[in-house]
C-alpha cells in the first residue's frame, strides 16, 4: 500500500490540548514568585509544598489572566465556576492532587481562527480552565541518577489554563497553525510569554484517523511530549501515519496514551486505555465558587490590549500596508509595537515598515536578536525614515548610517552632525563640484551630447563620489541636465 | 489556688492582684500536667519551654503595665491535629511521628497572641477519625470520669484535659462531633462554632468542607473566651468567614427570657433513658427560666449518617493522599518501586480507621459511582441544612442530647465500626449544617457518668447558643 493512495483515502481527526503558563508574578495559591531558575525548592512555602494544614488562596491577578485569554478566544466566561481536586500519585505533586477545574471551567465556546494555505478555519475552543502546575522530576543529571529521583518543586502551584480546543483539525498543518495563532493571541494578550523552551506552552494532541467521507470519529490516540511546533507537526504525520497503517493491515487502533520521542521521530504506547487513571475529580471545598461579576468581567475587557487580528486590519487601513507586510509586523505584540512606534515617529509609515522588516530584523536575526533587544529605539528608526523622506538624507547616506545607529544607538541626526556627513542641497556648492566634474570628462559629455544619455549614471556617480556621498542625488540629477542641456 | 479547678477569670485576678506571676503559673500547671497524666495519657507531648518563655512574656507585659491579653497567662492544651511550629504535631499517627511543622495554625497564632500559653499537644484518634480515642497510634486515652471508659472522640485528648485539670482551655476539631461528644462523655463545655467562623489554616484536613477548630472549658465563659480569640477572617483560608466577631462574654449575659427553644422530635427517639431524662431535665430549668419549647421535626435526619460518611470519606481519601513516604511522612523500609513503597509506607502508617475510610472515600468518588454516592450525599446535604433553616424560622435554638449514651468501656465497640459510627448520630447534622453547635454538661447517670445537652442555632448565632448555655449554667450552680 503506497503513502500516497493511503494518504487520500483516509482524513484524520485532531484536537489539541494546550497547558499555558500564566505570566503572574506569583504562584496560583500562594504569595511564592514564579521566577524561573532559582535554586532547586527555594521558591516554596507551605502551600505549595502541600504541608499538612496549609489551604489555597486564589491570586487574583492569575483569574484576570485566565479571564483575558478567554475572552482573546472568543469564549465565554461563566459568572460562576468550580475548582476541583484532580487526584493522583507523583512524587512532583506534593498535594497528591491537582487542583484543576472540571465540569464548570472559567470559559467556554470559543473560537480561533486559522489560515492555510490560503484557507481561512474557524477551529472551536472547547473550554478555557485554571489549574496549578506540578513539581518537576529530576532523572538525569545527579551522581547518583541511575538510582535516585530527586523533585524540585519551585515550579509547584505555577499558574496554568489549559485550553481544549475541538477536534477541528484535519491535518498537521492545520494544528501547526492553530498553535501558532493560539501563541500569538496569547502573547499578545500578555498572559504569557508562551517560551516553549521553558515550558510556558505544552502541548498534546488527540489523534484519530478515519475513511474519508465517514462521519464516525476513529479510535483516537493521546500523544504527549510536543514540545516544539516542529514536534507537533513531525508526531502528528508519524501518529496518522501509523494508524492507518495499522488499519490497512487490518487492525484496529487502541485507545491508549502514547509518548513522543523527538529523538526516534516515533511515538510510543505509554499507558493503556485499562491502565487510564481515574483521578476522581470532586469539587475542591478549601476553594470558593470563582464569581465573576458582569462588573469584573468589563473591568478585564477594558485593560485588554488590541488582538493581533485587529492589528493587521488596523496596519493596513491606518498606514497603508500590504497585507503581507501587516502580518509580518503582527506576528508578535512587541514588533507590532516597535513599528507603530517608528511608523509614528516617522513621515512615511510604509517606508518605515520596509526598514524594520528589511534592514533591522535583518541584521537583528544574523546576531540572533529579537525586535525587543533592537539597539536602535523605534524613535530614531522613525527620525532615520523621516530624513530620507524628507530628501535630508539620501538612500545610499542611510544605508552608510545605519550600521552606526546599530552599533551606538544614537540618532542619525547626531551621527550626520558628528560626522559633518549632512547632505549638500546647497546649489551654489553643488556648482562647484559639477562644474569641476564636467570639466574633467570632456569625453563623456560628448558622449552625452551626441545622445547616449547613459552616462547621466556616471556623472552622478562622479559628483556623489566628489561629495563624499553627501550631494542630494535629486538635486544633482536636475543641476546635470541643465548644464549639460 | 486549686490548680485542677481555675478559671480564666481567677486567673486574671491572680495576676492582677500579683498572687502569682504567670510563670509561677506555668510552673505549677506543667507540674501537675506531668504528674497526672500517665492516668490518662491525654498529652502526647508537654513543652514546658515554650509554655515558659510565652509566661514570660506575660509577666513582662504585666509589669510595664501593658495589656497582656485576653488569655493571658491561661495555661492551653491543642489537639495534636492542630499544627504547633518548631513541636512535633502527629495527628495521632505513626505517619508523622517526626513531623515538625514549619508554622503555626492561625487559632495558634492568635491564642498565643492573647497571651495565652500552650502548655502541650494533646492525644486523638488518628487524623481526627473516631469516637472513643482508641484510634491513635499513640495508645488509647481514658476518661479521667472513669479510667475504664473512653473519653470520646476524635478529641478525646483536649476534653480529658480539661475535665482533669490539666489544662483550663484546650484548642480541639469537629467534623462530626468530634468536640461535643467528647466534651459530654467527660462533663465539660465543647464548643463546634459556625464553619468558617475560626480558621482552618494549620488545622490538618480531615475532611475540609465539615472540619472546624473550637474550643473546651470548665465553663461556657471560659469556652467562649477561647472561641473569641481564635474566631474571625484569617487571609489564609479561603472559607473564613468576614462576619465580625461578637462581644461573647456580653451576650451571654443578656436574659434568655422569651426564647423560643425547639426540641427536634427526631433525636429523642432510641436514646439512653438516663440520658434523655437528664436532657428533659435541663429544657425543663430553661423553661422555668421563661423559654418557650416546642416540638419541631428535621425529617432528614435519618439520612444523615449516610450522607456523612459518604462526604468525609470521599474528602479524607483525598486529604490524606499526601501522606506518601515521599517527603516529611516516616518512609517505609520496604518497596523497590516507587508504587511499592507507596503501599507499604501506607500499609504500615495508617490505621485500621483510616485504611477503612480512604477506602470508602476512594470508593464513593470512582469513576460510574460519583453521582450515585458523592453527588447524591451532597443533596441530601442540602437538605439537612434546609431543615435546619426552616426550623430557625420558627424557633431560636434547638436543643438534642449530645450523643446516645454516656461513655464506654474501652474496647467495647471497637469490633463493630457501625456501632462506633452511632455515637455521633445527634452530632453530625450541625457538622453538616456548618451551624454552630455545643455541648453543656446536665447532670450524670446513676453510675455517675456525665450527660450533655447539645444546643444548636443559626450560622453565627454563637450569641444566642452561648446565652442559653450561660442562663442554665448559672441556674444549676
Amino acid at each position: 500500500m503506497s503513502a500516497t493512495r493511503t494518504a487520500v483515502d483516509y482524513e484524520a481527526v485532531i484536537g489539541l490540548e494546550v497547558h499555558v503558563q500564566l505570566a503572574t508574578k506569583t504562584k496560583i495559591f500562594c504569595g511564592c514568585p514564579t521566577s524561573f531558575g532559582a535554586p532547586p525548592n527555594t521558591n516554596v512555602c507551605p502551600v505549595c509544598l502541600g504541608l499538612p494544614g496549609a489551604l489555597p488562596v486564589l491570586n487574583k491577578p492569575a483569574v484576570e489572566m485566565a479571564v483575558q485569554a478567554a475572552l482573546a478566544l472568543g469564549c465565554q466566561v461563566r459568572p460562576s465556576s468550580i475548582f476541583a481536586r484532580k487526584n493522583y500519585f507523583y512524587p512532583d505533586l506534593p498535594k497528591g492532587y491537582q487542583i484543576s477545574q472540571y465540569d464548570k471551567p472559567v470559559a467556554e465556546h470559543g473560537v480561533v481562527e486559522i489560515e492555510v494555505n490560503g484557507v481561512t478555519k474557524r477551529i472551536g475552543v472547547t473550554r478555557v480552565h485554571m489549574e496549578d502546575d506540578a513539581g518537576k522530576s529530576i532523572h538525569e543529571g545527579f551522581k547518583d541518577s541511575p538510582l535516585n529521583t530527586y523533585v524540585d518543586l519551585n515550579r509547584c502551584g505555577t499558574p496554568l489554563i489549559e485550553i481544549v480546543s475541538e477536534p477541528d483539525m484535519r491535518t498537521s498543518d492545520e494544528a501547526y497553525a492553530y498553535l501558532t495563532e493560539l501563541k500569538q493571541i496569547l502573547e499578545f494578550c500578555g498572559v504569557s510569554t508562551c517560551d516553549m523552551e521553558k515550558g510556558h506552552l505544552r502541548c498534546d494532541a488527540n489523534v484519530s484517523v478515519r475513511p474519508r467521507g465517514q462521519e464516525k470519529f476513529g479510535t483516537k490516540a493521546e500523544v504527549k511530549n510536543l514540545n516544539s511546533f516542529r514536534f507537533l507537526k513531525m508526531a502528528l504525520d508519524y501518529e496518522i501515519e501509523r494508524q492507518i497503517g495499522v488499519i490497512e493491515e487490518g487492525g484496529k487502533v487502541v485507545q491508549e496514551t502514547r509518548l513522543y520521542n523527538p529523538n526516534t521521530g516515533e511515538t510510543a504506547s505509554m499507558r493503556s486505555k485499562e491502565h487510564a487513571h481515574d483521578y476522581r475529580y470532586f469539587p475542591e471545598p478549601d476553594l470558593l465558587p470563582l464569581k465573576i461579576s458582569d462588573k469584573w468581567l468589563s473591568e478585564i475587557k477594558a485593560a485588554m490590549p488590541e488582538l493581533p487580528a485587529a492589528r493587521r486590519t488596523r496596519f493596513i487601513e491606518q498606514y497603508g500596508l500590504r497585507d503581507y507586510d501587516a502580518q509580518v509586523l503582527t506576528s508578535t505584540r512587541e514588533l507590532s509595537d516597535y513599528f507603530e512606534r517608528a511608523a509614528k515617529a516617522s513621515a512615511d509609515p510604509k517606508l518605515a515598515a520596509n526598514w524594520v522588516m528589511g534592514d533591522l530584523m535583518g541584521e537583528l536575526k544574523a546576531d540572533g536578536k529579537e525586535i525587543t533587544d533592537s539597539p536602535i529605539p523605534a524613535e530614531n528608526l522613525g527620525e532615520l525614515v523621516t530624513l530620507i523622506a524628507k530628501g535630508e538624507l539620501s538612500g545610499k547616506l542611510a544605508k552608510a548610517i545605519f550600521p552606526k545607529m546599530l552599533a551606538t544607538g544614537d540618532a542619525a541626526s547626531a551621527i550626520m552632525e558628528r560626522e559633518g556627513l549632512k547632505q549638500i542641497s546647497d546649489t551654489g556648492a553643488l556648482g562647484a563640484i559639477l562644474d569641476e566634474v564636467i570639466a574633467a570628462n570632456p569625453k563623456q559629455v560628448e558622449q552625452y551630447k551626441s545622445g547616449k544619455t547613459t552616462v547621466m549614471g556616471f556623472f552622478v556617480g562622479q559628483v556623489m563620489k566628489a561629495s563624499k556621498g553627501q550631494a542630494n542625488p535629486a538635486l544633482v540629477n536636475q543641476m546635470l541636465k541643465d548644464k549639460l542641456g | 489556688m486549686d490548680i485542677a479547678k481555675l478559671t480564666i477569670g481567677e486567673i486574671r485576678s491572680g495576676l492582677k492582684a500579683k498572687r502569682f506571676s504567670a510563670k509561677e503559673l506555668a510552673g505549677q500547671a506543667l507540674q501537675f500536667a506531668e504528674a497526672e497524666n500517665p492516668k490518662t495519657n491525654a498529652y502526647l507531648r508537654l513543652c514546658p519551654e515554650r509554655a515558659m518563655q510565652a509566661a514570660e512574656k506575660v509577666d513582662a507585659a504585666i509589669a510595664e503595665g501593658k495589656g497582656a491579653g485576653l488569655l493571658a497567662g491561661v495555661p492551653v492544651a491543642v489537639k495534636d491535629v492542630i499544627l504547633t511550629e518548631g513541636l512535633v504535631s502527629t495527628c495521632g499517627s505513626k505517619l508523622l511521628e517526626r513531623y515538625v511543622p514549619p508554622y503555626n495554625a492561625t487559632a495558634v497564632e492568635r491564642l498565643e497572641a492573647a497571651g495565652g500559653l500552650v502548655l502541650g499537644k494533646t492525644n486523638c484518634d488518628e487524623f481526627a477519625m473516631g469516637s472513643s480515642n482508641e484510634n491513635s497510634a499513640y495508645g488509647p486515652v481514658r476518661n479521667p470520669v472513669d479510667l475504664e471508659r473512653v473519653p470520646g472522640g476524635s478529641s478525646g485528648g483536649p476534653a480529658a484535659v480539661v475535665a482533669q485539670g490539666t489544662a483550663v482551655v484546650s484548642l480541639g476539631s469537629d467534623t462530626g462531633g468530634s468536640i461535643r461528644q467528647p466534651a459530654s462523655f467527660c462533663g465539660v463545655v465543647g464548643v463546634t462554632p459556625t464553619y468558617g467562623r475560626v480558621s482552618r489554616y494549620g488545622l490538618v484536613a480531615f475532611a475540609s468542607s465539615l472540619d472546624h477548630i473550637g474550643p473546651f472549658g470548665r465553663n461556657v465563659e471560659d469556652a467562649a473566651l477561647l472561641l473569641q480569640v481564635t474566631a474571625g477572617r484569617d487571609p489564609m483560608d479561603s472559607t473564613s468567614a468576614f462576619a465580625p466577631v461578637p462581644d461573647y462574654l456580653a451576650e451571654m449575659e443578656k436574659p434568655v427570657k422569651g426564647m423560643k427553644i425547639g426540641l427536634p422530635k427526631e433525636y429523642f427517639a432510641g436514646l439512653a433513658r438516663e440520658t434523655g431524662d437528664l436532657v428533659m431535665a435541663a429544657v425543663d430549668q430553661l423553661k422555668k427560666l421563661g423559654c418557650e419549647v416546642v416540638e419541631v421535626s428535621l425529617p432528614h435526619t435519618d439520612y444523615a449518617i449516610s450522607c456523612y460518611y459518604i462526604i468525609c470519606t470521599a474528602e479524607a481519601s483525598s486529604n490524606l493522599a499526601r501522606y506518601d513516604g515521599v517527603r516529611y511522612t516516616t518512609r517505609s523500609e520496604k518497596g523497590e518501586t516507587l508504587i511499592d513503597m507507596y503501599r507499604a509506607t501506607r500499609g504500615e502508617g495508617f490505621g485500621a480507621e483510616c485504611k477503612r475510610r480512604i477506602m470508602l472515600g476512594t470508593y464513593v468518588l470512582s469513576a460510574g459511582y460519583y453521582d450515585a454516592y458523592y453527588l447524591k450525599a451532597q443533596r441530601v446535604r442540602n437538605l439537612i441544612a434546609r431543615d435546619f433553616s426552616q426550623a430557625f424560622e420558627k424557633v431560636d435554638a434547638l436543643i438534642t442530647p449530645v450523643s446516645p449514651f454516656p461513655a464506654f468501656k474501652l474496647g467495647e465497640k471497637m469490633a463493630d465500626p457501625m456501632e462506633m459510627y452511632l455515637s455521633d448520630i445527634y452530632t453530625i447534622t450541625g457538622d453538616l449544617a456548618g451551624i454552630p453547635c455545643m455541648s453543656v454538661p446536665c447532670g450524670v447517670t446513676g453510675t455517675g457518668l456525665p450527660v450533655g445537652m447539645q444546643i444548636l442555632a443559626n450560622h453565627f448565632a454563637e450569641p444566642t447558643m452561648f446565652r442559653l448555655a450561660r442562663a442554665y449554667e448559672r441556674a444549676v450552680q
